[in-house]
């Protein structure tokens, strides 16, 4: 019931989104209107960001108690993360097309967020080479508390280096507060849709593991 | 300074990438749950 309720809330808030995003707010006036993927884009790197958070503390966990939960947690919110990155890495390739006349630039912000991207590609080609689960979960756990390193690195890029990459306004007051309104609540949404998605992913790696076990009990 | 067909575009592969992601993993835990309830299936008569 609850797992039902939350689906449909974040389908209604994401519509509500787009509404607040392409109707609602208004155009800025130096970018015009292609500056709303501002709205999906700046909230798609949060939830990456915060996904792998996750699968840094569930892999600091694993390492602590050696509980298989924690390898089944973090896989499945850098499963979530790595799609909310590609979308970020894509929708911001589309933005700089207009604005900086190139689809892709070696620019500080955007190579750090490939390099995080790769982190992740990384993490699932290591777990699909090792069939043994407790090796397997703890490699994957390095991986997840190494890769988050670069989060910070990603965040910090603008200010630490000379970048085209448009810096944190939200943090500066530079918002109107029609687009601030916006911003936050397309920010809530993604997170509530970040966890649907995470909770469903679970749910799968559980029934997997449940398969698994099955299958082990008819073969005897 | 519009550039409509750049919006449409990011807007279509957000929406679209979310909804295939979504659909996997109910088409994923829809065969799963087949999966379970056929092995069930083939345990209760041994148990018995």
């Amino acid at each position: 019931m609850k797992r039902k309720l939350l689906i449909i809330l974040s389908g209604v808030l994401l519509i509500a989104a787009l509404y607040l995003v392409l109707l609602w707010v208004p155009t800025d006036a130096i970018q015009g209107n292609i500056q709303r993927i501002f709205y999906f884009h700046v909230p798609l790197a949060w939830v990456a960001f915060l996904s792998f958070f996750v699968v840094f503390v569930a892999g600091i966990m694993y390492l602590v108690k050696r509980d298989m939960k924690w390898d089944y947690l973090a896989a499945s919110s850098a499963e979530v993360g790595l799609v909310f990155t590609t979308l970020v890495l894509v929708s911001g390739s589309i933005w700089a097309k207009p604005i900086w006349g190139v689809w892709w630039t070696w620019d500080a912000r955007l190579t750090t967020a490939l390099i995080l991207w790769l982190i992740y590609v990384a993490y699932f080609i290591i777990r699909s080479y090792i069939n043994e689960d407790n090796k397997r979960a703890r490699f994957a756990a390095i991986i997840g508390i190494l890769g988050f390193i670069d989060v910070p690195i990603v965040f910090l890029s603008i200010t630490i280096s000379r970048t085209t990459h448009p810096s944190a306004l939200i943090f500066k007051g530079g918002l109107a507060p029609e687009m601030l309104f916006t911003l936050l609540f397309s920010i809530a949404t993604f997170t509530l849709l970040y966890y649907v998605l995470f909770t469903e992913r679970l749910k799968i790696r559980r029934a997997e593991e449940e398969v698994k076990k099955l299958k082990f009990m008819v073969r005897k | 300074m519009d550039n409509f067909s750049y919006l449409f575009a990011a807007f279509t592969v957000i929406w679209v990438a979310l909804f295939v992601y979504v659909f996997i993993l109910s088409q994923r835990q829809i065969s799963l749950k087949r999966e379970i309830d056929k092995l069930k299936t083939m345990i209760k008569p041994e148990a018995k």
